[in-house]
């Protein structure tokens, strides 16, 4: 059993003369979830169809699953599954034929392939719908389909190319159910997403790649360290109150805003803390407060705003 | 694990999602098939009396015309399949599943092999439906056994290589409509050619064009074929120009998958 279920080294790639990614590395540990997270247009996508063989590298090492996607992408193909942005369904077959199809490519024998379907049609509550055209299919069937069809032919390593864009909060959920029970099964993800909630909820590992470089790289909790505690906010009613709090809390570093009668003074969100900032604001009652703690957002905007 | 490729279980695999779509969806095979017919019909009942009485064939009129235009609507019958084969490509290339199939271990060639050979099934509907309705409304044969086996490979053969074309075609194509602007020339083509009318009655450069391209050399060897009176030169040479246009097309269009491949 190998230690990385993904290697990447010196990753580049362009695209005419625009630089999408460059001198990537990477290490996905076998089993867990790794999450690429990026605005659009940052090079998650390309770096996906580059690990997947959709698209070959202009410099750099990959190694999924112990094979060389340069060397030898077939051997790659058969170990990964991928689940790109794009439906990949065929809207004109059902979705029973859909996976049937599947199951064919994969040279599935016949029972194991009718076994594999239904179990499949069941949990990923596509057994009403089976039978009718893909082309009927709600966007969140569509995705559920496509999950189940690439889940067909147990891979070992699967790509999730922004799997819940678009999707409602109940379908989001549910695919993410899906993916924490693949990875109790073993399954290594790799998963690309502009979403830091859903990066959060999931991913054991997180790389932040903005305009084809990564700007960080840990786990969640790593990550949030990155930046100073959290803050508490306070709103005032009118101008006066924010200048005399304002000047009361000189010492604890207080930011004030004219414009928006607020206050933010960086601190964590204990009550002790809380009590002696109280006691020394001497705000009024009716003064709203609120306490923030630090967000991948947070995270997210502080570095990838540094890099540029 | 190694890779083991199945060429032949893949491509059949993707002719049957071909057929399936076929099945499912029938109107694009009644427009494909039904538009030879629809030529056959008008040419005969609206200019056959006409335009047979200029064929200069002694007898005339539009039993004679008839006999003259059907190897020219069963190359036109194979054309209008091979147009719905680059649509279908195109199709394929512009939505999200060419994708699925590229990161499967799957033959890459299943894809426009399963695309080539559903399209030859249709065509072989496409020709069988053409020559009963001629059929029906009075044409007759001379052909053989030898002859009408030779005719149907020659019609075997124009199909493989318009398919494999029009496959390079929707390769090709930008978008789902400009892939079924492209091979409407090769419906066009056969009426530029002997198949309508004889060539000696075209101007001058139009007759010099039409006595050599490829869809006269397939039709005069198959107006032979079907008269019984086939030269072996006629027959040699249309199985020659479909051959090599069959190979142009699958070389295409094998460089452009590839080269789609690498982005």
């Amino acid at each position: 059993m190998q230690h990385h279920a993904i290697t990447v080294r010196g990753l580049c790639k362009s695209f005419g003369d625009q630089l999408v990614l460059d001198h990537l590395d990477l290490e996905v540990p076998a089993g867990s979830i790794f999450a690429l997270l990026g605005p659009n247009g940052s090079g998650k996508t390309t770096t996906v169809n580059l690990l997947t063989t959709l698209l070959r590298a202009d410099a750099g090492d990959i190694d999924v699953a112990g094979h060389d996607v340069v060397t030898d992408p077939a051997a790659v193909r058969t170990v990964i599954g991928v689940t790109g942005q794009f439906s990949a369904v065929d809207d004109l077959l059902t979705g029973r034929e859909n996976l049937r199809l599947v199951a064919d490519l994969e040279h599935l024998p016949r029972t194991t392939a009718q076994a594999r379907i239904a179990d499949l049609l069941e949990r990923f509550d596509l057994v009403d719908a089976a039978d009718r055209a893909a082309s009927t299919y709600s966007g969140g069937m569509r995705r559920r389909l496509d999950l189940a069809m690439t889940l067909l032919g147990r891979p070992r390593v699967l790509f999730l190319d922004e799997p819940t864009t678009g999707l409602d909060p109940r379908s989001r959920r549910q695919v993410w159910d899906h993916v924490r029970s693949l990875v109790a099964g073993g399954v290594t993800v790799f998963l690309t997403t502009q979403y830091l909630d859903e990066a959060d909820a999931l991913a054991d590992r997180i790389a932040l790649l903005d305009a084809g470089r990564l700007v960080a790289e840990g786990t969640p909790a790593e990550l949030k360290a990155f930046v100073p505690g959290g803050q508490v906010r306070f709103d005032f009613a009118e101008p006066g109150a924010l200048a005399a709090a304002a000047g009361a809390l000189a010492d604890w570093s207080a930011a004030a805003d004219v414009a928006t009668l607020t206050l933010r003074i960086p601190a964590d969100a204990t009550v002790g803390t809380l009590r002696r900032l109280l006691t020394a604001a001497e705000v009024t009652d009716d003064t709203r407060i609120e306490v923030t703690q630090p967000e991948l957002d947070d995270v997210f905007f502080a570095l990838t705003e540094v890099a540029r | 694990m190694i890779a083991t490729a199945h060429p032949i279980s893949d491509s059949m695999t993707m002719l049957r999602r071909r057929l399936l779509h076929l099945r499912r969806y029938p109107a694009l095979t009644i427009m494909l098939v039904g538009q030879p017919v629809l030529f056959l019909l008008l040419l005969v009942s609206v200019f056959g009396g006409t335009l047979g009485n200029g064929l200069g064939a002694g007898v005339g009129g539009r039993k004679e015309y008839l006999h003259f235009i059907v190897p020219g609507i069963l190359v036109i019958a194979v054309a209008s399949v091979a147009v719905g084969t680059a649509v279908a490509v195109a199709m394929d290339m512009t939505g999200g599943i060419i994708n699925r199939f590229r990161t499967m271990a799957i033959a890459p060639s299943a894809v426009l092999t399963g695309h080539v050979l559903g399209s030859v099934t249709q065509s072989a509907l496409a020709v069988g439906v053409s020559a009963a309705v001629a059929v029906a409304v009075g044409y007759r044969s001379d052909a053989g056994l030898a002859d009408a086996a030779m005719a149907t490979l020659v019609l075997a053969m124009l199909a493989l290589s318009l398919t494999w074309l029009t496959v390079a075609f929707g390769l090709a194509a930008k978008s789902v409509e400009s892939a079924s602007n492209l091979p409407m020339v090769l419906v066009l083509l056969p009426f530029l050619g002997s198949g309508f009318v004889p060539t000696d009655s075209m101007p001058a450069g139009l007759r010099w064009f039409a006595e050599h391209q490829p869809f006269t050399v397939v039709i005069d060897a198959l107006r032979g074929l079907l008269d019984g009176a086939a030269s072996s030169r006629d027959v040699a040479s249309a199985l020659a120009w479909c051959t090599v246009l069959a190979v142009l097309g699958w070389r295409l269009s094998v460089g452009r998958y590839a080269r789609e491949r690498a982005g």
